[in-house]
């Protein structure tokens, strides 16, 4: 049989559009329109309604500028801990077999079944003022909550399972035979990492970090009670947000808000691209 | 999909260390927290929280919460599996873009959220002289909950579905078509069969985010007690007013809850994907 026979006879003749399909995609186009687009343009021109000084003049005011860096830099520690150990969880969980593995990966997984607030109210429970902990480290003149180490604690806490989900299944997927290989021809371990291994996962360590910054720069449940939101010294962009919603001065917050929203769609069209480009391979 | 070989192999002399400092790693920062929480809040007494629990305020914003879980289940439910076949199946012009929408409320902070919401509704809102002459509140009210939960939620159903629909590909759609079956019949005979376990594991995220929804619910509700309160913005109320065991006690039941609801569905069959 010639092969281009058989799709013309197994494949129903495809009708031009039929009216349920247009009709389909007009309900879920105008749901992301109207729920999403809408409110986050709504958003962004609420953010110029000062004009483009107001919005620079609203960007570089101490606090806002203090807020904003102190979300930047924590969130850039998050995701680069993460690739190292998020890495280092997969590999364990993919190549190691020992007793505890399955419950290893169900705690993994838990930040992301958590509500965020629940993360945050678990590490104060932990190692706020009133714990003992706490008090001892307070004592010691290292507080930890209401700190720098706090939040990078609830960061790493809420972004866990991110890097190892999206290493995993490039692990698992990896042909044994290539690492046999390298190891016959006398490759030491670290080599076969390094020159097999690595350039596999490469991609997806990247998007998964991409992913952790993303997420790190939106966090505001665990944050808001864990970063005690001393402003100009620990709180973070998106409680400085709310705060200045709370205090009825939406133009400062939605000019943040509007740059972090910039940035995170930036962050969620890199990681996309990196994603089509890591499945074709 | 058939199941790759595993070739999982017991660790021996250094790789032990690997192991250790893995499981070092997590427990101290998961576990660790998640003890401190459940032994505080038996140092409270769990009898205290459950009294806490049927005041009128907690009681609404329990009450609050649950339906507004419900109304998401609701709306993610069909609108999430028409989306999951139109990135899907369909090809046009515009599904780049709809695809990129969709990830959206999950890569915004819920505090923009909010704020994006009190940009449509608000005060300044542009849509505030139509609401005003229908004499609606949105914000501050129950209405801007709903918003709020339904775009934090969106995402879940139609990324479980697509992925299912992806894994499986079209061909018993075709051999259905072929065998003169409507597209109406093909989709309730072959395609929902084939989505269920997608659905069901959408919909178990979408009910755990709704409940556990925080930031947006806050911004646009205001967590006025007894009105727009949820459970997350009452146990935040609880923490301010440094009422710490009723807000350790309630935290600690809604983590019960929202891993419940995601272990209950989670089949253990599923496969563990990227998030």
């Amino acid at each position: 049989m010639s092969p281009e026979a058989a799709p013309a006879v197994l494949r129903p003749a495809r009708q031009p559009l039929p009216w349920d399909e247009y009709l389909l995609r007009g309900l879920f186009g105008g749901e992301l329109v109207l729920v999403v687009l809408v409110p986050l343009l709504a958003l962004s021109a609420l953010s110029l309604n000062g004009g483009v000084t107001g919005f620079v003049r609203a960007i570089v005011a101490p606090t806002a500028l203090r807020a904003l860096w102190l979300t930047l830099w924590t969130s850039l520690c998050a995701a680069t801990i993460n690739a190292l150990l998020g890495t280092m969880l997969a590999w364990v969980l993919t190549r190691y077999r020992f007793f505890g593995r399955g419950l290893l990966a169900k705690v993994i997984d838990l930040p992301f079944s958590l509500p965020t607030l629940v993360a945050g109210v678990m590490i104060v429970a932990l190692l706020g003022p009133q714990s003992w902990l706490g008090s001892v480290l307070t004592a010691m003149g290292m507080p930890i909550a209401y700190a720098a180490p706090g939040i990078l604690i609830a960061l790493l806490f809420v972004t866990l399972p991110i890097v190892v989900r999206a290493v995993e299944p490039v692990l698992l997927a990896l042909d044994p035979a290539e690492e046999e290989a390298a190891a016959m021809l006398g490759a030491s371990r670290l080599q076969t990492f390094r020159r097999v291994i690595f350039p596999s996962i490469r991609g997806a360590v990247l998007t998964g970090s991409i992913q952790t910054l993303a997420r790190a720069l939106a966090e505001f449940g665990a944050i808001v009670v864990v970063s005690g939101n001393i402003a100009g010294q620990t709180l973070m962009a998106p409680v400085y947000i709310y705060g200045e919603v709370e205090g009825g001065e939406l133009g400062a917050a939605s000019a943040v808000s509007t740059l972090l929203l910039l940035l995170a769609v930036v962050l969620l069209l890199l990681r996309k691209s990196l994603d089509t480009r890591v499945r074709r391979v | 999909m058939s199941e790759a070989p595993d070739h999982r192999q017991v660790p021996v002399g250094g790789e032990w260390g690997l192991v250790s400092v893995a499981a070092g790693y997590v427990t101290l920062l998961v576990l660790v927290p998640l003890v401190a929480l459940a032994v505080s809040v038996v140092h409270t007494g769990v009898g205290a929280v459950l009294i806490e629990l049927w005041q009128p305020a907690a009681r609404q914003a329990w009450l609050t919460s649950l339906l507004l879980a419900a109304i998401a289940v609701l709306i993610n439910a069909p609108l999430g599996v028409i989306g999951g076949l139109v990135l899907v199946r369909h090809k046009f012009w515009g599904r780049r873009v709809l695809d990129v929408l969709v990830d959206l409320p999950l890569s915004v902070s819920p505090v923009m959220s909010g704020l994006a919401i009190i940009a449509v509704f608000g005060r300044e809102g542009f849509m505030r002289p139509v609401l005003d002459v229908l004499s609606l509140q949105v914000t501050y009210a129950f209405p801007a909950l709903v918003i709020a939960t339904v775009f934090v939620t969106l995402p879940f159903v139609v990324r479980e579905v697509g992925y299912v629909l992806t894994e499986l590909g079209d061909s018993e759609e075709l051999a259905a078509a072929t065998l003169g079956a409507s597209s109406w019949q093909t989709f309730w005979r072959v395609t929902l069969p084939k989505i269920r376990r997608g659905l069901g594991y959408g919909l178990s995220l979408t009910l755990a985010r709704a409940l556990g929804e925080f930031g947006a619910v806050l911004m646009v509700g205001g967590a006025i007690a007894g009105k727009t309160g949820t459970a997350t913005t009452f146990i935040y109320a609880a923490f301010e007013e440094r009422r710490e065991g009723v807000a350790f006690g309630l935290a600690l039941m809604l983590g019960l809850v929202s891993v419940l609801v995601l272990t209950a569905v989670e089949s253990r069959h599923r496969v563990r994907k990227p998030l």
